[in-house]
C-alpha cells in the first residue's frame, strides 16, 4: 500500500492559503454574530415572568393554527388528488410550559440582518475551508487526516457543515452560529499555529483503508457531539433562568441573553437528539478502530491511552442515555452528564495526544 | 402494567385533574419496560424485614435504573487511571512500571497495593463491571419475559377521554360507527400497527424493535464479556526477533519473551509452523520536515505449516498480517544487526554472526551488546568477554553522550564500542538479558594511558583489543524484523456482539414505541364523533404528524361533517 505519492507542493500552498482566509471570513462571520446579540438586546423582548405562562397557551395555540394550516395532497379513490386541508391536532407538552425565544437578533431589524450577514459569512468561510481540506487531501493523495493538524481541520469542518446542514433543513438553530464561530476559530487557530504538520504522507501504521472509516466516523461523531455539548450548556442557562422567572425573580444580568435562546425544554431536546444519533455512530467509530487495531497490533483492545478514553467518552454517553431513561435523572443532572461524556471526548482528542504518548503518538503529534 | 395502574387512579375518581394529566403523560415515558423508578425518599427501607427482606431489597437496589447509572458512571472513571499510571499489560508496560518504580519509592509500593500498575484486572475494577454485568442480567431478564408477553397480549385499551392524551384530534361525521373503526383498524394495519378493535374503540401499538432492539443491544455486551474473558483465559503471544536469513520455529523455546492465559496448554496449543526471513526492507521520508519518519516496512517471509513438507512465500507488512491456523504473526519492529567476528588471544575465532542492536530513538540509534562466553586470553586462560557500544545506520559526528544517527537508513553505518573481560554471569542459571551487559564482574580494557579503551568502526574495519587480547572485525550489516505471533480467540464473538450490538442500539435509538387509540362515538343525531389520540415518548415530535397522517387517511372514509372549531 505504499503509494511513493509526490507531495504536490503547489497544492499544498493553496490549502494553506484557503485555510487562512477561511479562518478571516469565520472571524468576519463570528463578529456579525457578536454584533447581531449586541443590537438584540436592545430589541424589547416581551418575556414578563407571568407572560411565560400565558405564552406557553399562546404557542400552543400557534401550534394548533400551524397545524391546521398545512394542507396535505392525498390521492383519492379515482385514481387524482386532491387536498384536503389538515385536520387540527392538539400537542400538549408535559413539564413547564415555555416558549422559545426569538433568536439572537430579537425583534431588532438591524440585528437581524447581521445575523443573516453571519450565516451567509459562514457558509462563504465553509466553502474556503473545505477547499483547503480537499486541496490537502489530494496533495498528499489519501484522506487529509493523517495527524493533528488534518483531524482539527476536518473537526470543525464536519462542525460548520452539520451546523449549516441544519439550517438548510429549515431546523431554527441560528442560535448555534455563535458558539460555533468561535469554536471553529478556536480549533483552527491552534490548528494552523500549534498543531502545523507539513503535508506528507502517512507512517506506515496509519497506512489503511481502516483509516477511511475509522477516522472519519470519529471526527464526524465529534463534531456533532460539540452542538450537543452546546445545547446542553445554553440548556442549564436557560433552565436556570426560566426557573427564576417562574418563580418571579429576574433572570439575572444576562437575562437578555437567555430570554432570547430556544425554550430550556427545545435546548434539552435538542441536545438529546444530537447526543442519540451520535451515539451509535461513534460506538461503530470505536468498533471500527478495534477491527483496525487488530489488524495492525495484533490485539483489539489493549487499554491503550486513546482506548481508554474512547471508552470512558462512550460509556459516559451510555450514562447520560441512561440517565435521560431514570427518573429524577432527567433534565440538569443528565445534562451534565452529557458535559463531562463531551469533556472525555475533548480530552481525548487533545490530552491524549499531546500529554500521553501511547501507540496512538505519530506523525508530528 | 403501566397502564392497569394508570386506569385504577383515573377510576377512583379522588384524583385530581393535573395528577391525571401527568400520569398520562409519565405513560409515554414508559413506552418501554424500563423499570419504574420510585423516588428515594417514598420506597420503603429493608429496616426490620429480616435477612430475605434484605435481600430481596439489595436485589431491587442493584437492579434499578438509579444503580446502573451509578455503576456506569463509576467505572468510565475506573478506566481513567489506566491512561495515567504505567500498565503491567504490555512488555513496554512493564519496562515503564519498573522504571516508574524506581523513581517513585513511596508512591509504588502503593500503587502496587492498590492495583494501580494493573487497572484492568484489579479487584476494585472487576467489582464494579461485575456488580454493574449482574445488574444488567437481573434487569434484561426481567424486561425479556416482559416483552415477550407484551408481544403476545393486546395493546392496552383507549383511555376514557382521549382528548387528555398529549395528541389527539376529534371531528363528527355522518358515518356510522362500526364502520369508522373498521376502518380505523384497517387503516392502522396497513401502517404496520398492531390493532384491536373492542369495545368502540381500537386500540394500536408500533414500534416493538425499539424494545427489541434495547434487549438486543443489552444482552450482546455479555456476548462481548464473554468474548473478552474467552480471549483472556485462552489467549497467548509471544515477541520474537528475527535477522535477515535466520529462521523462527513455533515452540516455547524460540521465543524472546512469551505470555499466556491461564487456561492455555503452552505445550499442547501452540500451532505448528516456523518461518524464515528472507528480506526485510524499510523506506523512510528523505525531505521536508517529516524527514526521517518511517515510509515503509515489509518483510519477506518462506514459512511452513503442520509437517514442514511444502513451503510458501509472502510479505507481512504493518498493517496486514500472516495468519497461520489461529495464530497471527505481526510486524511490530525493526532494527540492525551487526555482523561481526571476535576472534579470541590465541587468533580464535570465539564469536561470529549478527548482533541485533536494540534502537532508542527515531532515528535507530541503536545500543549493542556482544557477549562472548568461550574466550581464551593471550595467556591461555579461559575467562569470558564482552562488548558494549552504540551503532548508527548514519554517522553524523559524535558528541559527548556517544554518536547519534541522524537518519533512520544505512547511509553511513558506524560502530562504535568499548569492550570488558571477566564473568558475564550467565553461568548462574538466572535467566538473562542478551541486550544488557552485567559489568559487575568484568574489568574494562584500558588503553596504555589508562583511558577506557573504545573505537569507532567503519564496516571492514578491525579492532584490536589492546594487549594482544584478541580482535573484533566489523564485516557487514544485517537488518532484524521484530515479530509478535500472537493467537487470540474470541474474536470472532467480540465481533458478532459488537454488531449485533451496534444494529440493536440503531433500532433502540431510531425506532419510536407508539400508541394510537380511535374511538367512534354514535352522537344523538345519528352521526359518529371520531377522536384520535396518539401516545409516544416525549422527545418524540412525530406523533403528532403521523396522528394528522392517519387522520387524513380516515377521513376517506369518515368525511368530517362538521369539523371541530373552537
Ligand atoms: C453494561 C452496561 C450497560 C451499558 C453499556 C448500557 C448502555 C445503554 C445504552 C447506550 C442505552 C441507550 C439506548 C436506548 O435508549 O435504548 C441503554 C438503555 C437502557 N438500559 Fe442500559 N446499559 C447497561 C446496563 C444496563 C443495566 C444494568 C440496566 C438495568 C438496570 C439497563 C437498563 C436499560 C434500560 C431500561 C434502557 C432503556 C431506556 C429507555 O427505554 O430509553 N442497562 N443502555
Amino acid at each position: 500500500m505504499f503509494v511513493a505519492a509526490e507531495v504536490n507542493d503547489n497544492l499544498a500552498q493553496i490549502s494553506n492559503v484557503l485555510m487562512y482566509s477561511a479562518m478571516a471570513v469565520y472571524t468576519l462571520s463570528f463578529l456579525a454574530h457578536c454584533m447581531e446579540w449586541v443590537f438584540g438586546s436592545r430589541s424589547r423582548v416581551a418575556v414578563q415572568s407571568a407572560a411565560l405562562a400565558a405564552a406557553s397557551r399562546a404557542s400552543e395555540a400557534a401550534e394548533a393554527a400551524k397545524a391546521s394550516a398545512v394542507s396535505v395532497t392525498v390521492a383519492t379513490r379515482g385514481g387524482g388528488t386532491m387536498t384536503l386541508e389538515r385536520p387540527r391536532v392538539v400537542t400538549r407538552s408535559a413539564g413547564r410550559p415555555a416558549k422559545d425565544g426569538p433568536g439572537a437578533a430579537g425583534t431588532d431589524q438591524r440585528a437581524d440582518v447581521l445575523g443573516r450577514m453571519a450565516v451567509s459569512l459562514t457558509a462563504l468561510a465553509f466553502v474556503l475551508h473545505f477547499g483547503s481540506v480537499v486541496a490537502r487531501g489530494v496533495s498528499v493523495q489519501r484522506p487529509p487526516w493523517g495527524n493533528m493538524y488534518e483531524f482539527s481541520t476536518a473537526f470543525s469542518l464536519m462542525a460548520v457543515g452539520t451546523y449549516l446542514g441544519l439550517l438548510l433543513a429549515k431546523r431554527p438553530v441560528r442560535w448555534l452560529g455563535l458558539p460555533v464561530t468561535t469554536a471553529v476559530l478556536l480549533d483552527l487557530g491552534l490548528a494552523v499555529s500549534v498543531l502545523y504538520t507539513e503535508s506528507d504522507q502517512l507512517v506506515p501504521a496509519l497506512d489503511s483503508y481502516w483509516l477511511w472509516i475509522h477516522v472519519s466516523t470519529a471526527i464526524i461523531s465529534g463534531a456533532a457531539l460539540y452542538l450537543g455539548a452546546v445545547a446542553a450548556v445554553l440548556y442549564l442557562f436557560k433552565d436556570r433562568y426560566e426557573a427564576a422567572r417562574l418563580a418571579g425573580r429576574d433572570g439575572g444580568r444576562l437575562a437578555t441573553v437567555w430570554q432570547r435562546l430556544p425554550s430550556a425544554a427545545s435546548l434539552d431536546k435538542f441536545a438529546y437528539r444530537v447526543n442519540a444519533l451520535i451515539f451509535p455512530l461513534y460506538t461503530f467509530a470505536i468498533i471500527a478502530g478495534a477491527i483496525w487495531a487488530e489488524a495492525a497490533w495484533g490485539r483489539y483492545w489493549g487499554w491503550d491511552p486513546k482506548e481508554i478514553w474512547s471508552f470512558v467518552t462512550w460509556v459516559g454517553y451510555a450514562a447520560y442515555l441512561h440517565a435521560r431513561a431514570t427518573a429524577g435523572w432527567k433534565g440538569r443532572r443528565a445534562a451534565y452528564l452529557a458535559l463531562i461524556a463531551f469533556a472525555c471526548f475533548l480530552f481525548n482528542y487533545y490530552g491524549v495526544n499531546i500529554f500521553i504518548t501511547g501507540k496512538h503518538s505519530y506523525a508530528g503529534v | 402494567m403501566a397502564d392497569s395502574t394508570r386506569t385504577a387512579t383515573a377510576e377512583s375518581g379522588a384524583v385530581t385533574e393535573q395528577e391525571r394529566d401527568d400520569e398520562l403523560l409519565q405513560d409515554a415515558e414508559r413506552l418501554s419496560s424500563a423499570p419504574r423508578e420510585e423516588d428515594p425518599g417514598e420506597g420503603p427501607g429493608p429496616v426490620g424485614i429480616g435477612l430475605v427482606g434484605w435481600l430481596r431489597w439489595f436485589w431491587r437496589q442493584l437492579t434499578s435504573m438509579r444503580v446502573a447509572l451509578l455503576l456506569l458512571f463509576l467505572l468510565s472513571i475506573a478506566a481513567i487511571p489506566g491512561s495515567l499510571v504505567p500498565q503491567e499489560g504490555t512488555s513496554e508496560g512493564q519496562f515503564k512500571v519498573l522504571e516508574f518504580k524506581e523513581q517513585h519509592p513511596t508512591l509504588g509500593p502503593l500503587y502496587d497495593r492498590l492495583g494501580l500498575f494493573d487497572v484492568y484486572s484489579s479487584a476494585w475494577f472487576s467489582a464494579i463491571y461485575i456488580l454493574l454485568f449482574v445488574s444488567l442480567a437481573g434487569c434484561i431478564l426481567p424486561r425479556s419475559w416482559q416483552f415477550f408477553q407484551a408481544l403476545r397480549s393486546r395493546p392496552p385499551a383507549a383511555p376514557r377521554n382521549l382528548s387528555r392524551l398529549p395528541v389527539h384530534t376529534t371531528w363528527e361525521t355522518a358515518v356510522d360507527r362500526d364502520e369508522v373503526l373498521a376502518a380505523a383498524t384497517r387503516i392502522l394495519k396497513r401502517r404496520r400497527f398492531r390493532a384491536h378493535l373492542g369495545d368502540g374503540a381500537v386500540a394500536a401499538e408500533k414500534g416493538y424493535l425499539r424494545e427489541a432492539g434495547n434487549l438486543v443491544f443489552h444482552i450482546s455486551l455479555f456476548g462481548l464479556l464473554v468474548a473478552v474473558a474467552l480471549g483472556h483465559l485462552f489467549s497467548a503471544s509471544g515477541n520474537k526477533l528475527v535477522v535477515e536469513g535466520d529462521g523462527f520455529a513455533n515452540s516455547l523455546t524460540q521465543y524472546d519473551d512469551f505470555s499466556s492465559g491461564p487456561l492455555y496448554d503452552d505445550e499442547a496449543d501452540l500451532d505448528a509452523f516456523g518461518f524464515t526471513l528472507d528480506d526485510f526492507r524499510s523506506a523512510f521520508e528523505e525531505s521536508g520536515s517529516q524527514r526521517g519518519t518511517a515510509r515503509k516496512f515489509e518483510a519477506d517471509l518462506t514459512y511452513w505449516t503442520g509437517d514442514g513438507e511444502r513451503t510458501k512465500k509472502t510479505t507481512i507488512k504493518v498493517n496486514s498480517p500472516l495468519k497461520v491456523g489461529g495464530t497471527k504473526i505481526y510486524l511490530v519492529g525493526f532494527g540492525y544487526a551487526p555482523v561481526v567476528t571476535v576472534r579470541d588471544g590465541q587468533g580464535q575465532v570465539a564469536y561470529q554472526g549478527p548482533v541485533a542492536c536494540l534502537p532508542q530513538d527515531a532515528n535507530t540509534t541503536s545500543t549493542c551488546v556482544i557477549k562472548v562466553p568461550d574466550y581464551v586470553d593471550e595467556n591461555g586462560k579461559k575467562t569470558q568477554l564482552g562488548f558494549t557500544g552504540t551503532f548508527v545506520p548514519t554517522f553524523g559526528g559524535a558528541t559527548e553522550r556517544g554518536m547519534v544517527s541522524q537518519f533512520p537508513s544505512l547511509k553511513f553505518p558506524a560502530l562504535f564500542l568499548t569492550a570488558y573481560r571477566g564473568d558475564l554471569g550467565i553461568d548462574s542459571g538466572l535467566p538473562q538479558n542478551v541486550y544488557q551487559l552485567k559489568t559487575k564482574n568484568m574489568k574494562q580494557f584500558k588503553k596504555a594511558n589508562g583511558d577506557p579503551f573504545a573505537k569507532y568502526l567503519l564496516p571492514e574495519e578491525k579492532m584490536e583489543l589492546p594487549g594482544g587480547a584478541g580482535t573484533l572485525e566489523f564485516t557487514g550489516i544485517k537488518e532484524y524484523a521484530q515479530f509478535e505471533v500472537s493467537e487470540k480467540p474470541g474474536k470472532g464473538l467480540a465481533l458478532a456482539s459488537a454488531s449485533l450490538a451496534l444494529l440493536g442500539l440503531i433500532c433502540s435509538l431510531f425506532v419510536q414505541r407508539r400508541r394510537v387509540w380511535v374511538r367512534a362515538t354514535p352522537t344523538e343525531g345519528g352521526g359518529t364523533v371520531v377522536s384520535m389520540a396518539g401516545l409516544a415518548r416525549s422527545e418524540s415530535a412525530k406523533i403528532a404528524e403521523e396522528l394528522a397522517d392517519i387522520a387524513v387517511e380516515l377521513h376517506d372514509d369518515a368525511e368530517p361533517s362538521r369539523s371541530e372549531k373552537e
